[in-house]
């Protein structure tokens, strides 16, 4: 039992200023009792223990103690990386990363503009503080995204406002990932509404092709979407058309994650309680006032954090775009060490790369987290 | 509702209202609505096809799927089935299906194991396993697959070569050309054992029912494991036994550059099955944990009171209901596999769609290449689903 204002009151005076004995408060006695409760649980510790410490010792040295940050040049100018070779298997290579972050991060984006991309990547990182935040959910964030998503394509092509032009197949890096993932989200997502919305229509023949849409896509894997991107969409469109192929990932990446995000939005449409909708019937609502004033504002708020842990999803799923030669954060990294000198160094650059990846989703899933249990407070008494 | 009472005022019909052509009649407005969504969708479609034949034409290729009984040519590394490149497509495209379901269903089982053991390492009361178990879960998740992939296939690919190879036990070769497992020569007596297993396994599922149908009726339990062991164990033993009791190691050993003999298991294969099984392993036990905290602790207080000992507990009352949640997520975690194995085109493991893509680039077939894949992993999902379905219907809350 807990001491509250009004039981303290009885208790006699001192009763309060006593602490509990030593052997059941502290660190030894919370030791006891989470880490050597039985012999059961002390084995577990010690075992865990000792891995985790022999293991933590290896990676720090590895890591740290023997890794290699820099390299020389050699005559011709090229890195020299003996120093690597031989450090291999004791020491990490961070020379790699020292010497290739910019392509790994920009591609083959101009090397006197990647200022302009970083400024994207900076963009798209505000972007997602401010819808992030509360005070920020209105409908005016819809404009928004489109003026932030506007001055992006700007600064990313260039030609206008005395920045030099630069082609679409000169992008590549981080800008490539957070371009896919959220022009895929913004287009995607009104889409899926209106694809959960026609699920759960009482037309048959519109009800009919939303089910199928959603289910024939979802039945598949996104490679099978995005090689159909690839070698299928020039064979659709009439001669002379042409889309280049970053368009055409876009288009199925939209395709894939509007069905995904269909059923998530359809889950908080369902989880809206039914006297909501016959309310707004019998205000004499027509179907697009009941379902944009009423509904989904409702809807879509329940379901904010299912949609974040989807987001995540996609971001982690752009990474995809590799098989199908598109240059995102990923393949920049693979190409970084195709060179003869670099080869070999796949561990450093790909541990490099999770932690940017982990940055990004670690931040969105702990926020999802948060919002679930604010969401969920009123359940917990 | 047969009970409520017939008043005739309710059980009169209202009289049908006759359809005028007007747009204040919402069954005009529905079915316009309709013709107008399904026309512009169709009218789309033609286009692409129309397109899509004339490119086709242009370029002189011939539709149709009269490819697959071509000579493939292409070359497999590993297959289930007998197969060389001078087989046809068909067998190509078959030995390709089968290396996905290979890698899909052992992924399955060994994701579903060590999912189960972090979910509930998740749970424990031990702060370090508990502490762990949450850290590797979160840094998983976190992380895109394809990225995990080429990482194991790098660390794979950077361990010594057959001569220096790590050799943990007497008969086991870690190196880079993959993991080298000691087996036997597989001759007919196994086959038959193995039948006999087949066939003890259902009969004892057959005995089971029978035993809990009678404990239905007069109260009494009758113990299950003693036939399970007779008909599982002893019956593919004596069948072996009574066909010669055949036995040959094959243990791999190091002759020149590479091994003869044993148990291989490529890079390939063994990257994309401990990517898949360590990816899915995490959101497995993030299931699992959830299911068992739906259980409510009034569940295994009243079990408890019952006299039940704690295994029992567990086994009657805490995991038939914690299966009701797991189940539906746990099906959607299966079929991720299943899609998710297409990322070995990544890493060079021969499953379906690595070899329908080469298929297409050789035969320019694009258009059936990828329909030949959509439709292996439609009919994968389907079963996968319809089989979830079933044991999800079979295990649900029966209510009133």
């Amino acid at each position: 039992m807990s001491i509250t204002a009004e039981n303290a009151a009885k208790l006699p005076a001192d009763a309060i200023a006593r602490t509990a004995p030593r052997r059941l408060i502290g660190p030894l006695a919370w030791s006891r009792e989470n880490m050597f409760a039985n012999w059961w649980s002390t084995a577990i510790t010690l075992a865990l223990g000792y891995l985790l410490i022999r293991y933590a010792v290896s990676f720090v040295d590895w890591a740290f103690v023997n890794a290699i940050w820099t390299v020389p040049q050699t005559a011709a100018g090229l890195p020299d990386t003996t120093a690597c070779r031989e450090a291999k298997g004791s020491g990490a290579c961070w020379a790699v990363i020292t010497e290739k972050h910019r392509f790994i991060l920009f591609g083959t984006y101009p090397f006197d503009e990647h200022w302009r991309p970083l400024l994207v990547c900076l963009l798209f990182i505000g972007l997602y503080v401010v819808s992030a935040m509360k005070r920020f959910w209105r409908w005016e964030l819809a404009l928004i995204w489109a003026a932030v998503l506007t001055l992006i394509g700007v600064l990313m092509w260039g030609g206008v406002l005395g920045l030099s032009f630069v082609p679409q197949d000169r992008w590549g890096g981080l800008p490539i990932t957070l371009i896919l993932s959220t022009f895929g989200l913004a287009f995607a997502f009104p889409l899926a509404i209106l694809v959960a919305l026609g699920r759960r229509s009482k037309l048959p023949a519109i009800k009919a092709i939303c089910v199928l849409y959603v289910e024939l896509i979802r039945g598949v894997p996104l490679i099978s979407l995005l090689f159909m991107a690839s070698v299928m969409f020039p064979l659709f469109l009439p001669e002379g058309m042409n889309i280049d192929k970053l368009l055409r990932a876009q288009v199925a990446i939209i395709l894939f994650a509007g069905a995904y995000l269909a059923e998530v939005v359809r889950a908080g449409l369902q989880a809206l309680p039914k006297g909501q909708y016959e309310a707004a019937d019998a205000l004499g609502l027509s179907y697009w006032k009941k379902t944009g004033l009423i509904i989904l504002p409702q809807a879509l708020r329940l379901v904010i954090p299912p949609l974040v842990n989807t987001f995540i999803g996609f971001f982690k799923d752009t990474s995809l775009v590799l098989i199908i030669g598109i240059f995102d954060l990923l393949t920049a990294g693979k190409t970084a060490i195709i060179e003869p000198m670099w080869q070999g160094f796949g561990v450093e650059v790909y541990i490099t790369l999770a932690l940017i990846y982990f940055m990004f989703c670690f931040a969105m899933s702990k926020y999802s987290a948060g919002l679930e249990r604010e969401f969920n407070a009123h359940r917990n008494r | 509702m047969s009970d409520v009472p017939a008043d005739p005022r309710f059980a009169r019909k209202a009289p049908p209202r006759p359809m005028r052509l007007s747009w204040a009649d919402e069954r005009v407005r529905n079915v316009v609505w309709q013709v107008l969504v399904v026309g512009a969708i169709l009218s789309v479609f033609y286009w692409l096809y129309r397109n899509t034949s004339y490119n086709l034409e242009v370029r002189r290729i011939a539709t149709g799927f009269g490819f697959l009984s071509r000579e493939a040519g292409l070359p497999i590394a590993e297959s289930l089935i007998e197969y060389d490149p001078s087989m046809t497509y068909l067998r190509a495209l078959t030995v390709g299906v089968l290396n996905t379901l290979k890698v899909a269903v052992v992924g399955i089982v060994l994701a579903t194991i060590l999912g189960t053991l972090l979910g509930v390492a998740r749970l424990s009361r031990n702060w370090l396993l508990a502490r762990i178990a949450g850290a590797y879960v979160e840094i998983v998740r976190d992380l895109p697959l394809l990225l995990q992939l080429l990482f194991w296939y790098a660390l794979l690919q950077a361990l010594p070569g057959p001569r220096q190879a790590m050799h943990p036990v007497e008969g086991v070769f870690l190196s880079n050309r993959g993991l080298k497992l000691p087996w036997f020569q597989w001759e007919h007596a196994h086959s038959m054992a193995l039948l006999a297993f087949a066939v003890g396994a259902i009969a004892t599922w057959a005995y089971r029912r029978a035993a809990r149908a009678k404990q239905m009726q007069d109260g009494e339990p009758r113990k299950v494991w003693p036939v399970a062991v007779g008909l599982m164990l002893a019956l593919p033993l004596a069948v072996w036994a009574a066909l010669g009791a055949p036995f040959t190691p094959d243990v791999p050993f190091l002759r020149g550059f590479n091994f003869q003999g044993g148990l291989t298991v490529s890079p390939e294969f063994f990257a994309l099955l401990l990517g898949l099984t360590l990816y899915t392993a995490g959101f497995i036990a993030e299931i699992v944990r959830a299911g068992i905290l739906a259980v409510s602790q009034g569940q295994w207080e009243a079990a408890q009171a019952l006299g039940l000992p704690r295994g029992r507990v567990m086994n009657l009352v805490v995991l038939p209901q914690a299966m009701r949640v797991i189940i539906p997520p746990m099906t959607s975690q299966f079929l991720n596999i299943t899609k998710n194995s297409s990322l070995a085109v990544a890493i060079g493991y021969q499953d379906i769609v690595s070899i329908a893509n080469t298929t297409l680039n050789q035969t320019g077939q694009a258009i059936e290449g990828i329909a030949i894949i959509m439709l292996v992993y439609l009919t994968i999902s389907l079963s996968i689903s319809l089989f979830m379905n079933w044991y999800n219907a079979r295990i649900a809350l029966v209510e009133r």
